[in-house]
């Protein structure tokens, strides 16, 4: 393979005893979107690491553009021409968007930051990836995720990258950032980059990228052009096993069960308007549209963290009026979610994982004041069987499991509390195929045993293969109920732009396979 | 939403302890018999100038998320050497002064490299060279005493006026152009020049922006390449230049040097309080120094009114603490509009 652009030979990391890459061997060009896939843990986030000189690697050697290189840190990778957009986001909330898309290598005068230039340099950059919209002075913090995403992309579009790596970049745009990313990509291609691509998206990487990596527990299995191997294939050699259907069968609609969680009249300052649904025991009702239409503020609402809402709410029937999250899952209302963001909001990330585990239900695991520790270490060993959640042993810290486990260890918190009615807000961001699937088994199961689900996602394809019906959000208020038959990607697409139905330009895609 | 009200909206804090600092300045100045008077002014900005920059100087390390418990000891140390340095010839003070604002970098640079380095907590390292820097102090000054020039003393704690007349220009300060502004205090004139000849030029270079960054999110500026660890010297580095400063002015103030150790005390838990006044957070990140400084002037002119209002000296420490936390309070009254409570964490 001599003359590729980016050679990797022969690599090795271990983290402790741990083996994260074992002897890989992976080269990638120029004028090319390279796909890499694999389950978490299959060694992807070490692979990129590794050539973005995060982390260096114990054995092996890396040739960029035919020099042999070793980056002993980020700032190293970069002056090489490699730059990352990390999962984790890489941007510092209290400065501004200027400042953070600068931050490399802001244009100077006299030795100081040119505040005039860098604006220029920020408002050229964010028209470049369609976020004009965006004011450069406004401070990170403020500005909603998928916003933070694009001035990521932006800020690594300013440092003129040679090899752009993307981890999970666009798991939090909405389908029109999405389409934006696309076309950028798909120019940078055009001029020349190397482009590597990490993504859980299947649709997304077949629609992107030219070539197909494919790792597993540390290995490189094989590399392959787009078309080469058909989706299924694909996904049998990231997994090393068959997988028949990603989504659970739905059970027949029941006639007769009675509403779990009403909502009538919810409003919440100018986000959430006169919002009333109802979900029964046994349903997942999906939440859709364009992200940041008010789903997020509706989870919050039901779980009492935003103050000043208006309507009721009432639980099998009894009206409720929660004032927090420890009201929300106090006894009556029995209320869980699952948060969006896992490492601010869902985990308390240096805690054990039996600590984090236990946190929410450690009210029922008491003898008198204190806490029952053998209860909760039986408690706890339960739920890790039961979500099979990989761990080494239960006192290591959480932050030392992949994302997929992390956010078993989230839901695990909440079932502990034996919840009446969950809610999720995107729990699948960022997750293995194997993990999601299990996630949706999980929810169908639990529906099953009689809890009431909201889930809401940013995956079109969840909503049509998990939910029973779809509430469609537009402006902070419902504008579509979707089910059976109606619910479709075309039909999803249209009600999420507040469009009638039936628009021409999006392709039906029916419910089910994968 | 306009440029302008992102400007404002983000400089909240610096607003509001302009605001604070206004409120009580003027209280005291339509109260005391000869207020809005240039001596009165003179008078208080000596005052001030040394726990403006001993907050100035916290303002820095508390960007990057750290507390510097070595201000005050820094200050006191400059104090000491300074009480020997600062006589002779003019060239000779230059280079007295020179020293001191050196050995104060150095003893900040000190504090970064142990932060940094050493990967101790900046609150432990600095309690610890806090102490080292107050034994320095205490073995040049064991006791009380010390000689400075008493011609540049005199002209920097007075007005521009008597700055001409000891030095002999302007016509001894004379002169009809200088005249317009002859009333200004040297104090006030230096505070300027050191936000804009030190902490502007500082806060705008890539290290200043790095400084920011890392207080804000430590990996994710590690991540963008910014150089995380020369930030974090830097940082306290200028801490230490800061409390040069103090010390320098103190000295010049005192004719004399004196390791005394509540004093020191005092101004670092002041220097704390006047950056929490002037909204930076002690979380690192956000802020700045220049509200630190009214911070300062807010702490000032709240024990200015004391005396006005013929305060007990014993009930003193009471209502300066209470109104203290009035006025830390304000600046957290932004959680009643706070319609998710999720914010409140962030």
């Amino acid at each position: 393979m001599g003359g590729s652009f980016l050679e990797l030979a022969g690599i090795s990391k271990r983290y402790g005893g741990v083996r994260a890459l074992e002897d890989v061997s992976f080269a990638c060009e120029q004028s090319s979107i390279h796909a890499v896939l694999g389950e978490n843990g299959a060694g992807k986030s070490t692979l990129i690491k590794i050539v973005a000189g995060v982390v260096r690697p114990d054995t092996g050697t890396m040739t960029l553009e035919g020099q042999p290189v070793r980056f002993d840190g980020p700032i190293a990778a970069n002056k090489a021409g490699i730059v990352c957009i990390f999962q984790e986001l890489s941007l510092m909330p209290d400065l501004s968007v200027a400042d953070n898309i600068c931050i490399a290598d802001p244009p100077r005068r006299f030795g100081l930051i040119d505040q005039r230039a860098q604006r220029r340099r920020a408002e050229e950059l964010l028209a470049r990836v369609g976020c004009a919209d965006v004011n450069p002075l406004q401070r990170v913090r403020n500005l909603p995720l998928s916003r933070r995403q694009m001035v990521e992309i932006a800020k690594a579009l300013g440092q003129n990258p040679k090899l752009l790596i993307l981890d999970e970049a666009t798991s939090a745009l909405t389908g029109a950032d999405v389409e934006k990313v696309y076309r950028i990509l798909e120019q940078l291609r055009r001029d020349g980059l190397a482009i590597l691509y990490i993504s859980h998206r299947m649709h997304e990487i077949e629609q992107l990228a030219d070539t197909w990596s494919v790792f597993r527990n540390g290995q490189h299995i094989e590399t392959f052009a787009r078309g080469a191997r058909s989706a299924d294939e694909v996904v049998q050699l990231m997994i090393g096993r068959e997988i028949t259907q990603v989504f659970p069968p739905k059970p027949p609609k029941a006639s007769d069960s009675r509403p779990m969680l009403e909502v009538s009249g919810l409003s919440w300052v100018d986000r959430l308007a006169h919002i009333s649904f109802a979900v029964h025991a046994g349903e997942i009702v999906g939440l859709g549209g364009l992200d940041g239409q008010g789903q997020r503020e509706l989870l919050l609402a039901l779980f009492g963290v935003l103050r000043g809402v208006e309507g009721s709410i009432r639980v099998a029937g009894q009206p409720v009026a929660v004032t927090g999250p420890s009201g929300a899952k106090a006894k009556g209302v029995d209320m869980a979610l699952i948060p969006e963001d896992r490492k601010t909001e869902g985990l308390m990330l240096p805690m054990s994982i039996g600590d984090n585990l236990g946190m929410a239900a450690l009210g029922s695991l008491t003898r008198g004041i204190f806490v029952d520790e053998s209860r909760e270490r039986a408690a706890i060993e339960a739920m890790v069987e039961k979500l099979k959640i990989k761990i080494g042993a239960v006192d290591d810290p959480v932050a030392t499991l992949s994302g997929g486990n992390q956010q078993k260890v989230v839901i695990g918190k909440w079932l502990m509390t034996e919840p009446r009615i969950i809610l999720l807000n995107d729990p699948t961001r960022g997750i293995d195929v194997g993990t999601k699937q299990e996630l949706y088994q999980l929810l169908r199961d639990l529906a099953a045993a009689g809890a009431a689900i909201l889930f809401y996602t940013t995956d079109y394809d969840e909503l049509i293969g998990c939910c029973d019906r779809v509430l469609i959000l537009y402006d902070g208020a419902i504008v579509t109920t979707l089910e059976g038959d109606d619910l479709t990607e075309t039909r999803i697409v249209a009600a999420s732009l507040n469009l009638a139905a039936g628009e021409p330009g999006a392709t039906d895609r029916q419910a089910g396979g994968h | 939403m306009s440029d302008l009200r992102i400007r404002l909206v983000q400089s909240l804090g610096l607003i509001l302890a302009i605001g604070l600092f206004l409120l009580f300045y003027l209280i005291y100045n339509f109260n005391h018999p000869r207020g809005f008077s240039s001596q009165i002014l003179i008078q208080n900005a000596n005052e001030s100038f040394v726990l403006v920059m001993v907050g100035m100087a916290q303002t820095v390390p508390a960007l990057v998320g750290g507390l510097d418990l070595s201000v005050g000891a820094v200050m006191t140390m400059i104090n000491t050497l300074a009480s020997y340095l600062l006589v002779g010839w003019p060239l000779q003070i230059l280079g007295g002064i020179v020293i001191c604002l050196a050995t104060a970098a150095l003893a900040g640079f000190v504090n970064g490299c142990l932060v940094v380095y050493g990967r101790i907590q900046p609150i432990i390292v600095t309690l610890a060279t806090g102490a080292v820097y107050m034994g320095i102090a205490l073995f040049l000054r064991p006791t009380p005493g010390g000689k400075v020039d008493g011609d540049f003393s005199w002209a920097m704690t007075n007005d521009l006026f008597e700055l001409a007349a000891t030095y002999g220009f302007a016509g001894d300060g004379d002169a009809a152009w200088f005249r317009p502004f002859a009333w200004l205090p040297l104090p006030l004139i230096l505070m300027v020049l050191v936000v804009l000849l030190v902490w502007l030029p500082f806060k705008n270079s890539v290290t200043g922006r790095g400084v920011y960054a890392v207080g804000s999110a430590e990996g994710a500026a590690y991540m963008s390449g910014v150089r995380v660890d020369r930030c974090k010297i830097a940082a306290f580095t200028m801490a230490g230049l800061f409390a040069g400063f103090a010390g320098l002015y103190l000295t010049l103030q005192t004719s004399s040097g004196n390791a005394d150790v509540p004093q020191a005390g005092a101004y670092t838990l002041n220097s704390i309080a006047a950056v929490v006044i002037g909204g930076t957070s002690l979380m690192g990140g956000s802020g700045g120094a220049v509200g630190s400084l009214f911070g300062a002037l807010v702490i000032r002119s709240i024990s200015f009114n004391f005396r006005i209002f013929d305060v007990d000296p014993l009930l003193q420490p009471l209502i300066e603490g209470i109104v203290l936390l009035g006025a830390v309070s304000i600046g957290a009254a932004r959680i009643f509009r706070v319609r998710n409570k999720l914010e409140l964490f962030g």
